[in-house]
């Protein structure tokens, strides 16, 4: 062969790879997704397109954890109760429920017209098989944590009993009924938490892992799974079967992939997208100026804040210190000016907006920033500090721009006030986390508390002694008689009072330093019509719709 | 050649194994665990979940096993999405990664390699400065700086091109991979044209080359025809590692474009201690470098003819 020739070949090769890689690259358009192109491009077909977050764990609801997993559940499925779009409870597979007078038996009614995507009724024991397989160590559930208080949940939590045992029965098809160990005020918001949804059981048998697969998926929601590109989208569309599809506008919703927040807003600038999942705290000044009016914000069930580990020192047996810590730390200025996208500076410890609860506050949060810091000097000399004889105090936190940022300025005020000497430690996430719960070499640790549903609990349990994640070691013997009080108290507005006592009772201690309140934050076009905006961020297709002028 | 590649195929397998080895006791002596959140688990749920992934076995067993299931090809589930195993989490993403990596590498070989060429044959005059200028941009520009400029410029300010990568229902069109693919190629485009142009200007000082220069051939003849054939040899040894990181994705060009490809789970995994996800990455990963290192020295065989007969 001649060298020509050669050069000829070699072009040939490269000119049928290129072929076949183009061929590959546009053979997908029609072959991936037959259908849906063209049902996209018919005018009355309403698809919703939202940024979505990180890659979903899981669609099986008793395996999912994040966010991003739980907004896919809640389009895709239906627990005995749901919300309303300003995040009231609300009917959902239950039409009515009974609670016995002692508070530990509740029996669902469930509705007639509940069914499943292939058609096939939501009866009672769909949810005896779910809650049960919730409670089964063997599903690896990460909430597994919400049967605790159902009947034999902790022991089949721990191993010791089969989920058979657990306290929930089926005498009808149209009753469910769920026996408690102590009264549980919050168990109907519970039954709205994704880990809490009906699965179903054909299918699981029929698939196991791969139930959460388009085409295997059995669902009860409004929406049942199309298609899912790992990594890219996830679409969803419409339920035939849905009892409520008469509410429904949506006909298909796409949940794509969004793990990069600066991403996200190109590709909703580009107008690929409806709403995002959140926003970029760099180009939030940017949004101020340029998007204001699709700018959502709103407060959110979570606390970002300071653990003291009081199992050590400096810390541990000196409440005067945490106090003048605590004191000293101007929360307007970090949230004005380090967070900036309207958080709310936190004086307590439970978030405004929780359901039936008034949030407490330190009791000097009434004074004057002069005052303030005056008493956090006193507090900080009676503690045995001074200026010759300085607190020396870590703060550890994740490396993160905005967690930094914080650090340094709290590091400023402790200095500026008090003349306390701090260190900054920076550490990965896991190993943070690590840190935390081992409890051995943390003094103040940064974190942030994120309530699984909307009651004061949630937030109070933190505290209670022998709680897993009594991540400061909070002991105090008061404040766990009052949780317990408050347990067993049937009566709404004791219980209110008590674990509102319970919380002022902790302020007083200052386990943790509260630093602000999240928000949720959105970009959504305005063609997004019926947004509503809750504490529980949440968002489910079906409330909305689509109204292009 | 058979012989050769027999022998390359042998020694990989020791070479993975001491990889394999290698990340997995590394990954397991990095602190914390793969089910920690920001929303916290309670210790009985957190040990439930360690026992159904055998993570509560002695590290020696759990290596054991590892190595069992790689023997069968099972690469073992994932800890972060429960709903798939590492070995899907692979094959889902490949394809997106081979079709943006093979045509970032094809472009990077036809505009880096001519691209070199010139620059060498026009050593010093403003062409070669300009090629070479281009280079070191291309070089220094960071990813995360060249990708998202380009969807500005082009997705949102001319509105010429899709933002992201793969939109549900049309799939990862032709217009979607245009801007992924510049920004993959770029830095390729820099290395391949900078590495063709200087030894392209060591084979340019061959006496053999003075001597067909002698011989009256064209200039041409003497760059494409007699001078770029041993001057590729260092390209060559190049594009091995070249290709497998194309193939296997790049995380930040993925980020931004939102392509569901292979390259985040390095990251991804690592950062979520989702142990055998970053096993099975490394693994084909490792795999990759092998087989291309041997596709390399195979094109050494093809390109220079001394090698073959020796």
């Amino acid at each position: 062969m001649s060298e020509q020739h050669k050069k000829h070949l070699f072009a040939a090769v490269v000119l049928a790879v290129v072929a076949l890689l183009v061929w590959q690259a546009t053979g997908k358009q029609s072959t991936e997704t037959p259908g849906l192109a063209e049902q996209q491009n018919q005018p009355t077909e309403a698809v919703l397109r939202r940024g979505n977050g990180p890659e979903p764990e899981s669609l099986n609801p008793q395996n999912s954890r994040t966010d991003p997993a739980f907004n896919l559940a809640r389009d895709l499925f239906e627990g005995l109760l749901t919300h309303a779009p300003n995040g009231d409870l609300v009917p959902g597979v239950a039409t009515s429920w009974d609670i016995s007078e002692d508070g530990l038996t509740y029996t669902f009614h469930l509705r007639p017209d509940a069914r499943w995507s292939n058609g096939d009724p939501v009866v009672a024991d769909d949810f005896v098989y779910s809650f049960r397989r919730l409670a089964d160590p063997s599903t690896a559930a990460f909430y597994a944590q919400n049967m605790a208080p159902v009947v034999n949940g902790s022991a089949i939590l721990s191993g010791e009993m089969d989920a058979s045992e657990l306290g929930v029965e089926a005498p009808d098809p149209a009753t469910f009924v769920v026996y408690l160990v102590t009264p549980t005020p919050y168990l109907l918001d519970l039954l709205t938490h994704p880990s809490m949804y009906p699965v179903n059981a054909a299918a699981i048998d029929a698939h196991g892992k791969d139930y959460g697969r388009p085409g295997n998926l059995v669902s009860n929601g409004a929406f049942v799974l199309e298609e899912w590109v790992v990594g890219a989208y996830i679409s969803v569309r419409r339920n035939d079967h849905y009892w409520g599809n008469q509410g429904n506008r949506i006909d298909r919703v796409i949940f794509y992939n969004t793990s990069d927040d600066s991403a996200e807003l190109k590709r909703y600038r580009a107008g690929e997208l409806d709403f995002t999942y959140t926003i970029p705290l760099q180009q939030f000044r940017w949004i101020k100026e340029n998007l204001a009016d699709e700018f959502r914000v709103h407060p959110y069930l979570t606390t970002y804040y300071y653990g003291l580990n009081l199992r050590k020192p400096p810390f541990k047996d000196s409440p005067q210190l945490r106090q003048a810590l605590a004191m000293s730390i101007d929360r307007e200025l970090l949230t004005e000016k380090i967070t900036g996208v309207g958080e709310l500076p936190a004086y307590g410890w439970v978030p405004p907006g929780t359901s039936n609860y008034t949030p407490q506050s330190f009791a000097w949060a009434g004074m004057d920033a002069a005052q303030r810091n005056a008493r956090a000097k006193q507090l900080y000399a009676q503690a045995g500090y001074g200026p010759e004889n300085p607190a020396q105090v870590e703060i550890r936190y994740n490396t993160a721009e905005t967690h930094q940022r914080i650090a340094v300025a709290v590091a400023s005020m402790w200095k500026d006030v008090l003349g306390v000497e701090t260190t900054l430690v920076n550490e990965e996430f896991q190993v943070l986390i690590q840190h935390i719960r081992q409890g051995e070499i943390t003094q103040a640790f940064r974190s942030s508390w994120i309530g699984d549903y909307n009651d004061a609990q949630t937030f109070a349990v933190f505290f209670q002694s022998d709680f897993d994640l009594n991540l400061s070691g909070y002991n105090n013997p008061a404040y766990d008689a009052l949780l317990a009080q408050a347990s067993r108290e049937n009566d709404l507005a004791k219980r209110r009072g008590l674990l509102e006592q319970a919380e002022s009772l902790m302020l007083a201690d200052t386990p943790v330093i509260p630093m602000y309140f999240h928000v949720s934050r959105h970009l959504v076009k305005p063609w997004v019509k019926d947004w509503q905006d809750n504490i529980m961020n949440l968002q489910y297709s079906r409330h909305l719709s689509l109204q292009r002028d | 050649m058979l012989r050769l590649i027999l022998k390359r195929l042998l020694t990989a397998i020791p070479t993975l194994l001491v990889l394999v080895t290698a990340a997995f006791f590394l990954m397991r002596a990095v602190p914390g665990g793969p089910f920690a959140g920001e929303r916290n688990l309670t210790p009985q749920v957190e040990q439930n979940l360690r026992a159904a992934y055998h993570l509560d076995e002695s590290l020696g067993m759990q290596y054991l096993r590892y190595l069992g299931g790689l023997l069968q090809g099972d690469l073992g589930p994932s800890f972060q999405y429960p709903d798939y195993s590492v070995a899907e989490l692979i094959a889902a993403g490949l394809p997106y990664s081979l079709q943006l990596g093979g045509l970032a590498f094809l472009l990077a070989l036809a505009v880096g390699i001519p691209a070199g060429v010139v620059a060498a044959r026009h050593a010093n005059s403003p062409t070669d400065m300009g090629i070479m200028a281009f280079c070191l941009v291309g070089i220094s520009v960071p990813n995360f700086v060249v990708a998202p400029l380009l969807v500005l410029v082009f997705a949102i300010h001319l509105d010429w091109l899709p933002a992201m990568a793969v939109e549900a229902g049309r799939g990862m069109g032709l217009r979607n991979m245009v801007l992924p693919v510049i920004a993959l190629a770029l830095p390729q485009i820099a290395y391949i044209a900078r590495i063709t142009r200087s030894s392209m200007l060591d084979v340019l000082g061959a006496g053999y080359i003075t001597m067909a220069r002698a011989r009256g051939l064209s200039e041409r003849r003497v760059l494409w025809g007699h001078a770029l054939r041993p001057a590729l040899l260092p390209v060559a040894s190049y594009l091995g590692p070249a290709a497998a990181a194309l193939l296997t994705g790049s995380v930040v060009v993925e980020q931004i474009f939102g392509i569901p490809g292979i390259g985040r789970y390095f990251v991804q995994g690592a950062v979520n201690r989702d142990y055998t996800l970053v096993m099975g990455v490394v693994v084909f990963y490792g795999t990759l470098v092998i087989g291309f290192n041997m596709l390399v020295d195979i094109s050494y065989r093809l390109i220079d003819p001394r090698l073959r007969r020796s």
